[in-house]
C-alpha cells in the first residue's frame, strides 16, 4: 500500500496534492484497493464548484459504490475526462494518470487541516 | 458457438417463416389493418423476433432449465431466503381453473371462492402475527415495506403532523432504507455491536421527529432482538411506530407472535415463510399487517364479509390508495393458503422449531472449523465467516463456489454486510438430517482443503458447465440484449 | 401434511449435538412472557387429499371465462395459453430456483431473461429492457419516478384515458415526493388523449408525460404528435401498453422516441388468476441505463472465454445502494417473465404478428355489427385494436345484469372509473370469442334496448 509523502489525505480516502492556489484531488491507493475493480466514475463539470467535505461525485465496482468527497472547497478548472472511458486508470496509478479534478481554491489553509501520510497511513491500520 | 455445450440464444436458431404455434382459422371476415389503422401507426415486421418449431422451442427452454439449480435439485441454504421445499400440490391448487381462469373485473358476487380465500388468508396472517388487520396487495417484500412506510406516512400527515425520519439499523435487508426513501423519510442507521439492538442505541437517536424504527427480527444475524419490548416502548413513547421486516418469520410460527412485542406494521413474505416458490426472482407476495391505529390507512381494495357474502371495499378515505392494479399476486395467495391449511396450527409450531433446530446444528459442527462471529443460539440462520481460511487467501466467495462442486448451492454471502466475509446459512425446517450431514461433510473437507491446498477452493467451481464470470466487463461495456 | 422429515430419533441427535435437552431451549432468548402458550387458532392441518377437496370447492365459487362468454379486458386479458407454457414453466429448475446470484449454477434463468429482455426490446423498439417489474401500473409508477430523476422536474401531465387503476397507483407511488400530477383531459368524441390539453400544460417544470397506447378505452393515440410536443419541451415521453399482442400490428412505441416504454406482460402466457401475479416490463434508451429500475442481465464470457450470463450494473440496485438506489424493488416477476418469453417464442413472428391481426379482425366485427342495434354506438371514433366503448343509452349496469342471465359477462362499465360515462361499457374481443359468442351477444343486447 502506497502513502506518497508529498500529498495531502482525508478520512473518506482521497488525496490532495497542491501546486500554488490549485489542488489536485483523487482517490488513495488503499480506497481503489477496497473497492477492486473499478468500472464506473462519475465526475462534476468544469466549471462547478465542490465544497469541502461534501460529495463531488461517484466511484463504482462490480458490487459496491462510494461516493467521493472532496477535500476543498473552490471551482472546478480541469476534469479527468479519460477517466469515464477507462475507470481502471483508478486501480492501476491511483496517484498519477487517475487524478480526478483540479479545483482552484480560495482558502489554502483548508489544505493544512488535512491529514498527512504518516497520519492517513495510521487512520487506515485503525480502520483495517 | 463459442464452445461445445453452450445453449445458442433462441435467435440464432431462427428459420425465416419457421412457425411454432399456429393460429386458429377466423370465423370471422379477417380485417387489414391498413383498413381500419392509419399506416404510419403500424409495423409490417418484428425485426430479430424468433421463429422456430414448438420443438425447437419446448428444447431451448428445457435445456436451459437444466443449466439451473433449484430447490428441487438439492439442499439450497441461502441465508434470509427461506428456500423451504415448493409443495406440488400447491402449484395444482393454483391452477384449478376456478382461481386461474377468473377475471379481475368480473362482479363480486362471481368471486366468492376467491375473495372468501383473500379473507381467510388475511385472517390467518392476523392469527400467525398478533396483528389486526391484514392487506394482501403488495406484490412482493419491498412492495410490502413500502405499503407499511407510506402508511405510517400518511398517518402522520393525517394528524397534522408530519415526521421525517426512520431509524434502521445497519444489518437490515437494503430494501429497508431504499423502502423507506421511497416513502419520503431520511434514513437514520444506527450500529448493532453485538449482534441485536441495544435499546440505548435507539433511545439515542428515537426523537419526536422519527416516525418509525424499522427492525427485522430475529435479525439478519439470525438472532432474535431480546430487547424489542424495551425498544418498542421507547419508540412508542415518541409517538413512533415499530414495522418489522418479516422476512425472517420461518422462525416464530406458534413460538411468539410479533403483534406481542410492540410490532405495529410487518409484511410477510409468501414465498419465504409459506412455501411459495421463487420463480428464479419472483413472483413474490408481500401482504401487510397492522394494528388496529394504522387500519384506516390500509390499501384499497379491502376484503370485506358482510353475512355470508365477500365484496371489495372501496370507501376508505384515509387509505393509502392503490399499490398495484388488482387486488395483489392472487395465484400465489392460493399456494399460501394451501400450505397453511396442509400444515395447520401444529405444523406451523413445528416447521419453526425445525427450521431453528437446523440452523443450531449446522452452526454447532461447523463452529469447528470456520469463525463464528457471535456465538449463542441463534434462530433460523446463522452467520459464520470466512475469517480463519482467509489467512491462507481463502475467501468467502471461493467457498461458496467450492460449494458448487459438492453439488449444493451456496449461502448468502458478503451479507450482513457488518460481518467480514459472512457466510450466512439458513437450512429450512423440509431439510433432512441426511441432508445437513452431507452439506456439513462438504463444508468441513472444503475447511481442510483451504488449510492444504488453497488452490482447488480459489480454482473453483470446476464441475459446472461455465466457470467464473468477467462481470467486470459486464459493467464497464453492458450487452443488455442479443442484437442481429 | 407437515413436509417436515424430522424423526423423534433425529431431534434427539441434533439436540444431543447442540448440548441441549429440548427444542423449546432453543427459543430462550425469546421474553417468557410473550413465548405463546396455546396453539394459533388456525384450522387443522389437512391432508393432500383433502386440501385439494376444500379448494376444489372453494374455486368453483368463481364463475370463470370458461363458465360464462366473456368481455372483459381492461388489463387483464383472455387469451389462449399454450401447453408448452406451462410444462416449461413447471420444470421445477425453473421455479424453485432464486433470483440467479449465482451465475454458475442459474445459467438456465440468467440466459431466458436475457431473451425476454431482448423480445421486450425487439417489440417496444427500445435499447434495454430490465428482468421485470411487478405488473403495469408499478412499472407505470417507477417510469415517472425515473423520468424525476432525470429530469428533476415536478410536473407529471397524465392521461386521463390511462387505465385508472394505474393512475391510482402513480399518485400512490409519489406521494412522498415533490410533484404534481395533471391530469390530462381526452377527446369526447375520438377517445384518445387531447394533444392541446397537452400543450396548454407542457412547460419547463414538466417532467414527463404519460399516455396508455392503446389507451384504457382501446383508441390508438397518436404518438407522434404528443412526442414531437413533449420532446419540444425537453420533457419525458413514458408510454405504457397494457395490452401487448397490439405490438404484434403497432407501430413500436420507440420509432415515435417515446423515452421509456412500460406495459402489462399478462397477455404473453400469464393466466387472469383474479388479476396476479401479472408482469410489469420496463424497457428505456439505452442513455438512461443508469437510471433504470430493477435488475438487468447481461452477457459476458467466463475465464475461458465461453459466453455466459450475469446479472450486472448492480450498484442501483437496492442491496448495493440502500436508499440512494433507483427503486426498492428486489423480488420481481421473474416466472411470469419466463412465461412471456416462452410464449412469444412458440408463437414467434408470423404467429404473434397473426394473432395480433386475428383480434382486430373479430373485434372489428363486434364493433361493426353492434352499429346496426338500435340505441347502441361506439362511443368514440378514433382507430382501435381488440377494445372499444360502447355507449348502451342506459344504465351499464342494467344491461350487464340482463346479460349475465343470458349466460354473457358484458364488458367493464365505465361508470365506476369516468362518473359521467354511465351508459358506457369497455369491450374486449380477443381470439377467445367465437363468432357465435358475439352472434349471442349482438342478439341479447338488441332485446336489452
Amino acid at each position: 500500500m502506497d502513502f506518497p509523502k508529498e500529498l495531502r489525505y482525508s478520512k473518506e480516502h482521497e488525496w490532495a496534492r497542491a501546486e500554488s492556489n490549485i489542488v489536485t484531488v483523487g482517490i488513495t491507493d488503499y480506497a481503489q484497493d477496497s473497492l477492486g475493480d473499478v468500472v464506473y466514475v462519475e465526475l462534476p463539470a468544469e466549471g462547478s464548484t465542490v465544497t469541502k467535505d461534501e460529495t463531488f461525485g461517484v466511484v463504482e465496482s462490480v458490487k459496491a459504490v462510494s461516493d467521493l468527497y472532496s477535500p476543498v472547497t473552490g471551482k472546478v478548472i480541469e476534469v479527468n475526462d479519460a477517466l469515464i472511458d477507462s475507470p481502471e486508470v483508478i486501480n492501476d496509478d491511483p496517484y498519477g494518470d487517475a487524478w480526478m479534478i483540479k479545483v482552484e481554491v480560495a482558502n489554502l489553509a483548508e489544505i493544512k487541516e488535512l491529514l498527512t501520510a504518516d497520519e492517513y497511513k495510521q487512520f487506515v491500520e485503525e480502520e483495517k | 458457438m463459442k464452445s461445445g455445450n453452450n445453449e445458442p440464444l433462441i435467435f440464432e436458431k431462427s428459420a425465416k417463416d419457421r412457425i411454432g404455434i399456429s393460429m386458429p382459422k377466423s370465423d370471422c371476415p379477417d380485417v387489414n389493418p391498413n383498413n381500419v389503422i392509419s399506416k404510419e401507426f403500424l409495423r409490417d415486421d418484428i425485426e430479430g423476433f424468433p421463429e422456430v418449431s414448438e420443438l425447437d422451442a419446448v428444447r431451448h427452454f428445457t435445456r436451459l432449465s437444466q443449466k439451473n439449480f433449484g430447490v428441487d435439485t438439492d439442499f439450497y441454504p441461502l441465508g434470509s431466503c427461506t428456500m423451504k421445499y415448493n409443495p406440488k400440490v400447491n402449484e395444482d391448487m393454483a391452477r384449478l381453473s376456478g382461481f386461474s381462469k377468473a377475471h379481475p373485473y368480473q362482479a363480486p358476487e362471481l368471486s366468492q371462492g376467491a375473495l372468501q380465500l383473500m379473507y381467510e388468508l388475511e385472517g390467518f396472517l392476523s392469527e400467525i402475527s398478533g396483528m389486526d388487520a391484514v392487506t394482501l396487495q403488495p406484490a412482493a417484500g419491498a412492495h410490502g415495506e413500502l405499503c407499511g412506510m407510506l402508511m405510517i406516512s400518511a398517518y402522520f400527515k393525517a394528524k397534522g403532523k408530519p415526521r421525517k425520519k426512520v431509524i434502521i439499523p445497519d444489518t437490515a435487508h437494503g430494501t429497508n432504507p431504499a423502502s423507506s426513501n421511497l416513502a419520503g423519510f431520511t434514513v437514520v442507521t444506527i450500529k448493532e455491536g453485538k449482534g441485536i439492538i441495544s435499546p440505548e442505541a435507539v433511545a439515542s437517536v428515537m426523537d419526536e421527529d422519527t416516525a418509525a424504527l424499522m427492525l427485522t427480527n430475529p435479525n439478519t444475524i439470525g438472532l432474535f432482538e431480546t430487547n424489542i419490548k424495551e425498544i418498542a416502548d421507547i419508540v412508542h413513547k415518541k409517538g413512533g411506530f415499530v414495522y418489522c421486516d418479516g422476512a425472517n418469520l420461518n422462525a416464530l410460527m406458534g413460538i411468539a407472535k410479533l403483534g406481542d412485542m410492540g410490532v405495529d406494521v410487518i409484511q410477510f413474505n409468501l414465498h419465504k415463510t409459506f412455501s411459495t416458490p421463487h420463480g428464479g426472482g419472483g413472483p413474490g407476495s408481500g401482504p401487510v399487517g397492522v394494528k388496529k391505529i394504522l387500519e384506516p390507512f390500509l390499501p384499497v381494495p379491502r376484503i370485506i364479509k358482510r353475512g355470508k357474502r365477500f365484496n371489495l371495499g372501496f370507501n376508505c378515505p384515509m387509505s393509502i390508495g392503490r399499490l398495484k392494479a388488482f387486488y395483489g399476486n392472487f395465484g400465489i395467495m392460493v399456494r399460501a393458503y394451501s400450505y397453511i391449511r396442509a400444515m395447520g396450527p401444529d405444523g406451523l409450531k413445528k416447521a419453526s422449531e425445525m427450521a431453528v433446530l437446523n440452523a443450531n446444528y449446522i452452526m454447532e459442527k461447523l463452529k469447528k472449523a470456520y469463525h463464528l462471529p457471535f456465538d449463542q443460539t441463534c434462530m433460523h440462520e446463522c452467520v459464520l465467516s470466512d475469517k480463519i481460511q482467509s489467512e491462507k487467501g481463502v475467501y468467502t466467495l471461493d467457498i461458496a463456489k467450492r460449494l458448487m462442486d459438492y453439488g449444493f448451492h451456496p449461502p448468502t454471502i458478503y451479507f450482513p454486510l457488518v460481518v467480514p466475509g459472512a457466510i450466512m446459512i439458513e437450512p429450512t425446517e423440509t431439510e433432512s438430517k441426511e441432508t445437513i450431514d452431507r452439506f456439513i461433510a462438504a463444508m468441513m473437507t472444503i475447511a481442510n482443503e483451504a488449510r492444504e491446498s488453497p488452490d482447488i477452493v480459489k480454482n473453483a467451481p470446476q464441475t459446472t458447465k461455465i466457470g467464473r464470470l468477467d462481470e467486470v466487463n459486464a459493467v464497464k461495456k453492458p450487452v443488455l440484449r442479443w442484437k442481429p | 401434511m407437515s413436509y417436515i422429515p424430522h424423526t423423534d430419533n433425529d431431534i434427539k441427535e441434533m439436540l444431543l449435538v447442540i448440548g441441549i435437552k429440548t427444542v423449546n431451549d432453543l427459543f430462550n432468548a425469546i421474553p417468557p412472557d410473550v413465548r405463546l402458550k396455546t396453539p394459533l387458532n388456525l384450522p387443522p392441518a389437512l391432508s393432500e387429499q383433502e386440501i385439494v377437496q376444500e379448494l376444489t370447492v372453494l374455486s368453483k365459487k368463481n364463475a370463470t371465462v370458461e363458465d360464462y362468454i366473456s368481455f372483459l379486458g381492461a388489463g387483464a386479458y383472455n387469451h389462449y395459453v399454450p401447453s408448452i407454457v406451462n410444462h416449461i414453466i413447471l420444470r421445477s429448475e425453473f421455479y424453485t430456483a432464486y433470483t440467479p446470484y449465482q451465475p454458475e449454477i442459474s445459467q438456465g434463468t440468467l440466459q431466458a431473461v436475457f431473451e425476454y429482455q431482448t423480445l421486450i426490446c425487439q417489440l417496444t423498439g427500445m435499447d434495454a429492457a430490465n428482468a421485470s417489474m411487478y405488473d403495469g401500473a408499478s412499472a407505470t409508477a417507477e417510469a415517472v419516478l425515473m423520468a424525476k430523476r432525470l429530469n428533476s422536474r415536478s410536473k407529471c401531465l397524465l392521461s386521463s384515458a390511462f387505465h385508472p387503476e394505474y393512475r391510482d397507483v402513480v399518485k400512490t407511488y409519489i406521494a412522498a415526493q415533490n410533484e404534481n400530477i395533471i391530469d390530462i383531459p381526452f377527446c369526447a368524441e375520438t377517445g384518445t388523449t387531447l394533444p392541446q390539453a397537452i400543450e396548454k400544460q407542457i412547460n419547463k417544470d414538466t417532467s414527463c408525460v404519460v399516455v396508455q397506447h392503446p389507451n384504457f378505452f382501446g383508441s390508438i393515440e397518436d404518438l407522434k404528435t404528443i412526442s414531437d410536443m413533449v420532446h419540444k419541451n425537453g420533457s419525458i415521453l413514458i408510454v405504457a401498453v397494457a395490452e401487448p399482442i397490439s405490438l404484434g400490428i403497432l407501430k413500436p412505441p420507440g420509432e415515435f422516441g417515446a423515452d421509456i416504454v412500460v406495459g402489462e406482460g399478462q397477455a404473453f402466457g400469464n393466466g387472469l388468476n383474479f388479476g396476479g401475479p401479472y408482469l410489469g416490463f420496463f424497457a428505456a434508451n439505452e442513455k438512461y441505463l443508469r437510471n433504470m429500475p430493477g435488475r438487468l442481465v447481461g452477457e459476458t464470457v467466463d475465464k475461458n472465454g465461453k459466453r455466459g450470463f450475469c446479472l450486472t450494473l448492480a450498484t442501483r440496485e437496492q442491496h448495493i445502494r440502500r436508499e440512494k438506489a433507483t427503486s426498492n424493488i428486489c423480488t420481481n416477476e421473474g416466472l411470469c417473465a419466463l412465461s412471456a418469453a416462452i410464449y412469444l417464442t412458440a408463437l414467434g413472428k408470423n404467429g404473434l404478428m397473426e394473432l395480433a391481426r386475428l383480434n382486430l379482425s373479430k373485434a372489428h366485427y363486434l364493433k361493426e355489427q353492434l352499429k346496426n342495434i338500435k340505441g347502441i354506438k361506439p362511443a368514440f371514433t378514433a382507430p382501435t385494436f381488440n377494445e372499444f366503448v360502447i355507449d348502451v343509452n342506459q344504465d351499464a349496469d342494467i344491461v350487464n345484469k340482463f346479460l349475465l342471465k343470458q349466460g354473457i359477462i358484458g364488458g367493464v362499465p365505465l361508470k365506476r372509473f369516468y362518473p359521467q360515462l354511465k351508459s358506457h361499457i369497455l369491450l374486449c374481443v380477443t381470439e377467445m370469442n367465437t363468432k357465435e359468442q358475439m352472434d349471442m351477444l349482438l342478439e341479447e343486447l338488441g332485446k336489452a334496448g
